[in-house]
């Protein structure tokens, strides 16, 4: 009897570790605050003072409702965990990712379109600088919205300028002349008749030139720095990285020149000597930046870079401007753009609680305040008239001019975007080592994502009609 | 069987019932899984969709696949016996009577304790082309070292490089051998006047065969299944993919790319490269491998 007991205990136990293991028992948290509110979870990757400017948003809209509470949970490696907890059927409500994961999420059915929610609520594209409404929208459908924008300017150190005898509020008007620029602010050591000298690039002789025979001590300006963007270049020599449709085109004449351009720079200053200066390059979050540290005169950054000369440099005498195109005339204020947005996974248990708050978050008091908090600026249409004068950044209203410019570009909008833009860095890195010329670099490029787009096209094919048909079934 | 026999099936069933779900639910299904998954187009978040060979067969075209392979082919190759030589010189010579013994030990074992991570994050300083330690070091001697993380040259040789800093793992495996090798062979060969070297070639190198072979094997899996330190240091595979590994790539697919089912169709192909290469290993040092029970 004694020892049948004891089975049976064993019996349970066994009972209790597979109900664990099989059944994929998380235990389910109430969803409702002890005074009734449906809870919504928020995931966001925000930390720091960008954390703390949307927690502000979010006790806002807690103290306003009598109805929901959004709990804001802060998540490292966000898009990665949102895709593994709708896979597992226990997303969040709403998640904070970035723009350019919602081709690949919509397409794959891990996104709630809102259109419906957005028709309900009277929001349109007319409220939005139009960027940053369609960097939300795929396959004609509305995935997301916007929660803090970004463009990209030159951001030069006016000192370095002064130093090099260049007038230091004239910043580069085309890409011409900031090679040039470029070339006289850059600082070097030679050696000659034995002696370590220090001149600038523009006194170096032929002969050093030719040999490379020279140290980098301070550069003007190279396309390698921060090295975040580079596959996107020929955005600035008027290239664009596919048709819309189906066609991949890194191989396009503009691209090609772009890239010929950013190559150029290897040839000018040596594969050796970039590379030993770059060894000594720091963290970007640090005051070894060589931006911050002085060592870079002129680099192409986002508006939240500022954030980081405050903390970091706060004694840098800087200024932003548009980054210089190939062509000003015809292809002024060119910009490279991108979006944090607001997303309601497939599989969200309170869809019209979570739509809730990110209605609440595109009011334009919200959104001025958490931009202002980010430091970045509103991709609202419309802006208070305060916003820009009490905006610490004194270059704001560039940033809100390139952003609202129709050549403000962003990476394409591809569920293969990944995979594009990893082959567009080796392929600058192959260009910038000198191993391959831009045309076989680009032309590789071209047909490898080519080759993978197909493949994922071949699957969209397959699964085309039913994904319209319960998307607008959704609305 | 009696009744009492089955109720003794059924209690030892039990007792070891927790075993069996955790490898049905953590092994069994996911290798069963992967197999199935091998031959659909499955990217996590939608139903998978059977494409029969697809995955294996665009395995073929796809360039750098090979370039990973060749890569992960090229690390095995060096790695593997300068490891094994390498620990193997180590412990005999740490088996030696010298002073300091074990604190010589204690210091040759300890990077191997070092968390991957960590040991990845130190070396990226110490191959750093400009302040690196290394190149500091050979500029003594008066050769300019090159930039080992950014030539693609010299990429793949930094990973062994540090591959060849943990080989504490292998040496403590061959001082455990060495220790057991019987002191009254040596003793006779000292009688026969046998020198060092023809000691260590006829009675501690057969003696300790098996051990020899079980690092093999284990290095053979560890070196194709390589993964945290390039990941680590070089992310996306580094200049030109040089330091791009199979591991790395079947990575890539899986979480950046969301082609589970082309990750799943590598794993299967990395395994049969394993299997064959640890059956040609097996088979081609069999007749080396002194067991004494044999």
């Amino acid at each position: 009897m004694k020892t049948w007991r004891f089975c049976e205990f064993v019996f349970l136990l066994a009972a209790v570790v597979i109900g664990f293991s099989a059944g994929g028992c998380v235990p389910v948290p109430s969803d409702k605050t002890p005074d009734g509110r449906t809870i919504v979870q928020y995931w966001e990757k925000w930390t720091g003072f960008e954390g703390d400017a949307m927690q502000a948003v979010v006790d806002d809209f807690n103290a306003s409702q009598d109805e929901i509470f959004v709990q804001k949970l802060t998540v490292s490696d966000i898009a990665r965990k949102m895709m593994l907890a709708t896979a597992g059927g226990n997303p969040p409500d709403i998640a904070g990712l970035w723009s350019h994961y919602i081709a690949t999420y919509a397409e794959k059915g891990a996104l709630t379109p809102l259109d419906r929610l957005l028709d309900d609520a009277g929001i349109t594209r007319d409220d939005y600088i139009p960027v940053f409404w369609d960097l939300c929208e795929h396959r004609g459908f509305m995935w997301a919205l916007p929660s803090t924008p970004a463009s990209t300017a030159l951001h030069w150190n006016k000192k370095m300028f002064r130093d090099a005898g260049l007038d230091p509020n004239h910043p580069p008007q085309s890409i011409e002349e900031l090679d040039r620029l470029g070339e006289e602010i850059t600082l070097v050591e030679v050696t000659r008749d034995g002696e370590r000298k220090r001149v600038r690039f523009t006194e170096l002789t032929k002969e050093e030139r030719e040999n490379y025979d020279f140290e980098i001590i301070k550069l003007g300006y190279t396309p390698s720095e921060p090295g975040w963007w580079n596959g996107m270049w020929g955005f600035w020599f008027g290239a664009h990285l596919w048709d819309g449709d189906r066609t991949i085109t890194a191989a396009s004449p503009e691209n090609i020149e772009g890239f010929t351009w950013f190559q150029g720079y290897t040839r000018k200053y040596g594969l050796d000597n970039l590379r030993q200066f770059g060894a000594a390059f720091g963290n970007f979050s640090s005051p070894q930046n060589p931006f911050l540290a002085g060592q870079v005169a002129m680099v192409l950054q986002g508006v939240w870079m500022y954030n980081f000369i405050d903390k970091y440099a706060p004694q840098l005498e800087w200024a932003a401007a548009p980054f210089p195109s190939v062509d000003p005339e015809n292809l002024p204020l060119v910009t490279l753009v991108e979006c944090d947005v607001l997303v309601i996974p497939k599989g969200a248990r309170h869809t019209k609680e979570a739509f809730e708050f990110i209605k609440y978050v595109n009011s334009q008091p919200a959104m001025e305040k958490l931009n202002l908090g980010q430091r970045k600026f509103s991709p609202l249409a419309e802006t208070s008239p305060n916003f820009v004068k009490d905006h610490p950044n004194p270059y704001i209203e560039n940033f809100i001019k390139l952003a609202k410019s129709p050549n403000a570009r962003h990476v394409p909008m591809m569920s293969v975007y990944n995979e594009y833009v990893d082959e567009m860095n080796v392929a600058c890195d192959r260009m910038f080592n000198l191993l391959a010329t831009p045309e076989k670099a680009l032309t590789d490029v071209q047909e490898r994502v080519q080759w993978k787009y197909d493949r994922v096209m071949r699957r969209w094919d397959l699964v085309k009609e039913d994904r319209l048909k319960q998307w607008s079934e959704e609305q | 069987m009696t009744r009492r026999e089955w109720k003794d099936f059924w209690t030892g069933i039990a007792f070891i019932s927790p075993w069996i779900v955790g490898f049905v639910v953590l092994v069994l299904y996911p290798v069963g899984a992967s197999i199935y998954y091998s031959f659909c187009d499955y990217d996590v978040l939608s139903r998978p969709v059977w494409i029969g060979t697809l995955n294996y067969q665009d395995m073929f075209t796809d360039a750098v696949f090979w370039k990973s392979l060749k890569n992960t082919l090229y690390f095995a190759a060096v790695s593997l016996p300068l490891g094994l030589v390498l620990a193997l010189l180590v412990a005999v010579l740490l088996n030696q009577e010298v002073k300091f013994r074990s604190g010589f030990r204690t210091i040759y074992f300890l990077p191997s304790l070092v968390p991957v991570v960590a040991s990845a994050m130190i070396w990226l300083w110490i191959l750093n082309g400009k302040f690196g330690l290394l190149n500091y070091g050979l500029s003594f001697l008066g050769i300019e070292g090159p930039n080992w993380l950014s030539d693609e040259n010299w990429t793949k040789p930094s990973i062994i490089l540090m591959a060849l800093w943990g080989v504490g793992g292998a040496m403590v495996i061959y001082l455990a051998a060495l220790q057991d090798v019987p002191r009254e062979l040596y003793e006779s060969a000292d009688i026969d006047g046998a020198s060092a070297w023809t000691k260590l070639r006829h009675i501690t190198i057969p003696m300790i065969s098996p051990v020899i072979y079980f690092n093999l094997i284990m290095g053979i899996i560890g070196s194709l299944q390589v993964f945290a330190q390039p990941f680590i240091m070089f992310g996306g595979g580094g200049t030109n993919r040089s330091a791009l590994f199979y591991a790395v790539y079947l990575y890539q697919n899986a979480f950046d790319y969301n082609q589970m089912g082309y990750a799943c169709a590598m794993a299967w192909v990395l395994f049969l490269i394993i299997l064959v290469l640890t059956w040609l290993a097996t088979k081609s040092t069999r007749k080396h491998i002194y067991y004494a029970g044999e």
